[in-house]
């Protein structure tokens, strides 16, 4: 965290299974509540309404799941980091936990500006007795990569504009069933996956860039090309299941890391300067 | 056990909030259901967001779950587009918990805590796929009975509600489990069978077992069997200390209202605020113990992780020795940084500015008063006996200690209230910014007018409620008054506080109405944007009943009132006699530190005020400055002679002597 003095932490953290429900709002008042059960030495704002000094990253829509959020905080004293995420993860609603954590250098880049994209697996199922061979998907998916542009018009802030969403789709295909248990940075928790209701259907994967502003997967899906139609709108063949955010990439300098490889300490030798 | 979840889940992906209906909040329990157990459905007729904080919702949920004959599930009304897809996939209401179809409980309990969410009561006992009608239900069916204050006139439900629980529920809810459960061991076979038990544990009314008939307009009823109760009592906890629920609050997951760490700490109010149901229908005062609140906040807090803890009550600046228990709290959660205290309900004085000051060491942006009328002599005919001094020492005190917004709650459509008293409201939320604006430039004050609508068991159950024009009139002179001033004015919308009005004294016609407004669609009839005072007035109309007839009608003395059948212990001659005593405008002090006035409630149930500590709170006990501890007199004339004549020589004689002090 920019300029700030103490022990400023990284942490990778789940939402799985029906907790998927709550907003981004709700995640982050149930990890401020399980910091202060676990008495976190939180680091607090100075002035008129002191806040704690917590802050996330990419809000992730009502609805979704992830095994790659995260979050900054600062902490007034060194914790052991094992104990705080094994605390942490227990006072967390059922499907939330605390997957790994990290030091942060004093100066790291927040999470909002550094992140450049971010990765979605969608397990998407058809409506009705519409099933198609994964072969026409794949034939939809490279007529949108084709395009040169993918004009959409989208609510932003309350007027409709129209965006071009070709320049922010990184990668699109077609996946093997499922969600893998491993991210890039290990695995996703420990103990048991919530519940996964959807086992047939077709499997997305998806990179979508975060810079400069995030894009839905829903919205790209809908630019799913099947000549005549747009298999994702509405009643059209397609319906989503469930979107799980797999990863989350910052691209620096030509490389490609994620966020607990970047502006990390080993430990923190010394807190403030 | 057959949890619908695979169904809903989908359907989630469609719906505001979603998280209102996925349970899994901290302290959540996952009952398991078996036959040996009595099931209980607690419900609340309003969204996730206004129910769960209901205290009594959440003590009964864990009473219940702790027994091993019992257990208990929640649900809350469906907000509309919930509902739209429940109905368009053939789905019911189901439990947050399980998510177990509502229909498959014993018992669905629905808390009745006001008298707009009436209609929400039918439809989720029709999206249960339950009867809305008790008396076409059958053996099959889940009884459905309902608790809280609205239950002390339970006519208006009566249709549609197998038994109400009156008064306090720790200990009744046990009782009637073990009713239902002995009737299920017996194969659950003929539903009359447990009503009629059930009527005669005490503080049950099953409105079945009694026959109705009319005596002109006025309902009568009288019990079918010698063991039914021609009146029934409420129930009430002698010591609170023996419960200490909620040991588990639970922590939602969505932002709710009051959404914060709640202790009771007291349950009762004997200050006699005329119009408040409230404080007359939960006496005597029952203070919780100083420790154990102590015990209470400090797991509350460490569990919850909540840095927000209120300590609830209807006044809660009368806990005896609240100064000391205040300083505890606050020097013992200083340790854990940014944990802030609140005390609702604050009365109006210097004395609790000061004790608000020490527990809001920061944030100081608003505090609230309810001085609820705007003259002294409105305030003495409603028994809120603070004097315009009291109020502006307690805003010079406030704005003196960095406070620059302050909240006046009002009523209007008082009884005896004139136009005079009505801009009373303007004068003082005017001096009011005044003062304040001797500190700093941004004092604001707003007030805030609720129409005032007659409960049962109040002394003002007489009186007839203004009409809404009437209502209107005086919200359009407090407008114009307040107009082009620093001072802002908010109020309550009159239609919305007639139809309050029919269902509050309503008899068991209104159900009917009721009806009838909910098969047309009205539901949340609470929430403005889902008002609709013509299906109201088109239902009464079509049923027969003349609005006026319950809402802006006087009542006669002696005539026959629709909970007459329901005792909150009150003495219906005490009620009355309050009720001359407050045309006559006089006040009454509060019994806990001055001679008992007979009430009723006391003697006649054998209790006794429980205090935390023999010391009143400094600062007085009616809010008049007076500290009754130093042998203060309270500065009113406490009754025309003759008009208590139930108080005892010894009493009267005490009386005279503390108001010569």
């Amino acid at each position: 965290m920019k300029g700030d003095r103490g022990f400023p932490v990284r942490l990778r953290f789940t939402k799985r299974g029906r907790v998927r429900f709550i907003s981004h709002r709700d995640v982050a008042r149930a990890l401020e509540r399980a910091f202060r059960v676990e008495g976190l030495p939180l680091a607090f704002t100075e002035g008129f309404a002191p806040r704690p000094k917590v802050s996330f990253g990419l809000a992730l829509p009502t609805g979704y799941e992830s095994d790659a959020e995260y979050l900054d905080a600062g902490l007034t004293e060194e914790v052991d980091l094992d104990d705080l995420i094994t605390g942490v993860s227990a006072s967390l609603p059922e499907g939330m936990g605390v997957a790994d954590a990290v030091f942060l250098e004093p100066r790291a880049a927040s999470l909002q500006r550094a992140v450049t994209s971010v990765s979605y697996v969608v397990q998407a199922v058809w409506s009705g007795d519409d099933a198609r061979d994964p072969s026409d998907v794949e034939a939809w998916i490279q007529n949108t990569l084709r395009a040169d542009a993918l004009p959409v018009v989208v609510q932003r802030k309350g007027t409709e504009v129209i965006e071009d969403l070709r320049p922010a789709i990184l990668h699109l295909s077609i996946g093997s069933t499922g969600v893998p248990d491993e991210t890039p940075e290990g695995p996703v928790r420990e103990g048991p996956i919530p519940e996964r209701h959807v086992t047939e259907g077709v499997t997305l994967q998806l990179e979508v860039s975060t810079q400069p502003k995030s894009i839905r997967p829903t919205e790209v899906l809908g630019t799913l090309d099947a000549g005549p139609e747009r298999p994702f709108r509405a009643g059209n063949g397609l319906r989503v299941a469930t979107i799980v955010r797999t990863a989350q990439w910052i691209e620096r300098d030509g490389s490609r890391l994620c966020p607990l490889e970047a502006d990390t300490r080993q430990r923190a030798e010394v807190g403030a300067r | 056990m057959n949890t619908l979840w695979p169904r809903i889940e989908p359907l989630l992906d469609r719906v505001e909030k979603p998280a209102r209906y996925i349970g899994m909040e901290r302290g959540m329990r996952r009952p398991q259901h078996d036959a040996e157990r009595v099931s209980w459905l607690l419900m609340y007729p309003d969204t996730y967001e206004v129910g769960q904080p209901n205290q009594g919702l959440q003590i009964l949920y864990e009473i219940l779950n702790e027994r091993p004959d019992a257990l208990a599930e929640r649900t809350f009304a469906p907000w509309i587009d919930l509902e739209g897809e429940l109905r368009a996939h053939d789905l019911p209401l189901f439990s947050l918990e399980n998510h177990v179809a509502a229909s498959e409980f014993d018992v669905l309990a629905f808390n009745l805590a006001a008298e707009l969410t009436y209609t929400n009561v039918l439809n989720c006992i029709d999206l249960a796929g339950v009867p809305v009608r008790a008396a076409e239900r059958g053996p099959r069916d889940p009884l459905v009975m309902a608790g809280g204050h609205c239950t002390y006139n339970p006519e208006p439900m009566a249709d549609f509600v197998d038994a109400f629980a009156i008064g306090d529920g720790e200990e009744l809810a046990g009782e009637i489990t073990e009713v239902i459960g002995a009737w299920k061991a017996r194969g659950a076979r003929h539903r009359e069978a447990v009503l009629h038990e059930l009527a005669t544990v005490p503080g049950v009314y099953v409105p079945s077992m009694y026959e109705v008939s009319h005596e002109g307009p006025f309902q009568v009823l009288t019990p079918r069997f010698a063991d039914v109760p021609a009146m029934v009592d409420k129930r009430t906890v002698a010591d609170l200390g023996d419960w200490p629920y909620p040991k588990n609050q639970l922590v939602p997951l969505v932002e709710v209202v009051h959404d914060r760490l709640n202790v009771e700490i007291f349950r009762g109010c004997t200050r006699g605020c005329r119009f408040c149901q409230a404080g007359m229908i939960t006496r005597p005062v029952r203070e919780r113990p100083a420790d154990q609140v102590r015990t209470m906040v400090e797991e509350g807090l460490s569990r919850t992780g909540y840095d927000d803890v209120s300590l609830t009550s209807l006044s809660s600046a009368d806990f005896s020795g609240v100064d000391g228990l205040v300083a505890d709290l606050v020097n013992e959660q200083s340790g854990c940084g940014n944990v802030s205290l609140s005390l609702p309900s604050l009365r109006v004085d210097a004395f609790t500015v000061g004790i608000a000051s020490e527990i809001q060491k920061v944030r100081r942006t608003g505090l609230t008063f309810a001085p609820e009328a705007g003259t002294w002599r409105m305030r003495q005919v409603i028994n809120k006996l603070i004097t315009e001094e009291d109020l502006y020492a307690a805003a010079d005190a406030a704005f003196a200690a960095g406070w620059r917004r302050l909240k006046l709650y009002f009523l209007t459509g008082l009884p005896t209230e004139m136009d005079e008293d009505t801009l009373g409201i303007a004068e003082l939320a005017k001096n009011v910014v005044e003062i304040g604006r001797g500190y700093t430039k941004k004092a604001s004050c707003t007030a805030s007018l609720g129409g005032f609508v007659p409960k049962p068991h109040t002394p003002f159950q007489w009186f007839g409620q203004n009409s809404v024009e009437e209502m209107a009139r005086k919200i359009g002179l407090l407008r114009t008054a307040l107009r082009a001033t620093r001072a802002d004015l908010r109020w309550h919308d009159p239609e919305a506080s007639f139809v309050e009005g029919i269902a509050s004294r309503g008899d068991r016609r209104v159900g009917a109405v009721i009806e009838r407004v909910w098969r047309r669609g009205g539901v949340f009839q609470e929430w403005s944007e889902h008002f609709r005072l013509d299906l109201w007035l088109e239902a009464m109309a079509e049923a027969g009943l003349d609005p006026d007839w319950y809402v802006t009608r006087h009542r006669e003395e002696g005539e026959p009132l629709p909970w007459d059948h329901v005792s909150a212990g009150l003495h219906s001659d005490f009620l009355w006699l309050d009720w001359k005593a407050a045309l006559a405008e006089h006040g009454l002090p509060d019994c806990r530190w001055t001679p008992c006035y007979d009430c009723g409630v006391c003697t006649d149930y054998a209790l006794e005020h429980v205090v935390a500590s023999a010391t009143p709170p400094a600062g007085g006990s009616q809010g008049t400055g007076q500290d009754l501890a130093r042998g203060g007199a309270v500065p009113v004339v406490i009754s025309t002679p003759g008009a208590f004549g139930r108080l005892s020589a010894p009493d009267a004689r005490r009386t005279a002597e503390s108001s010569e002090g």
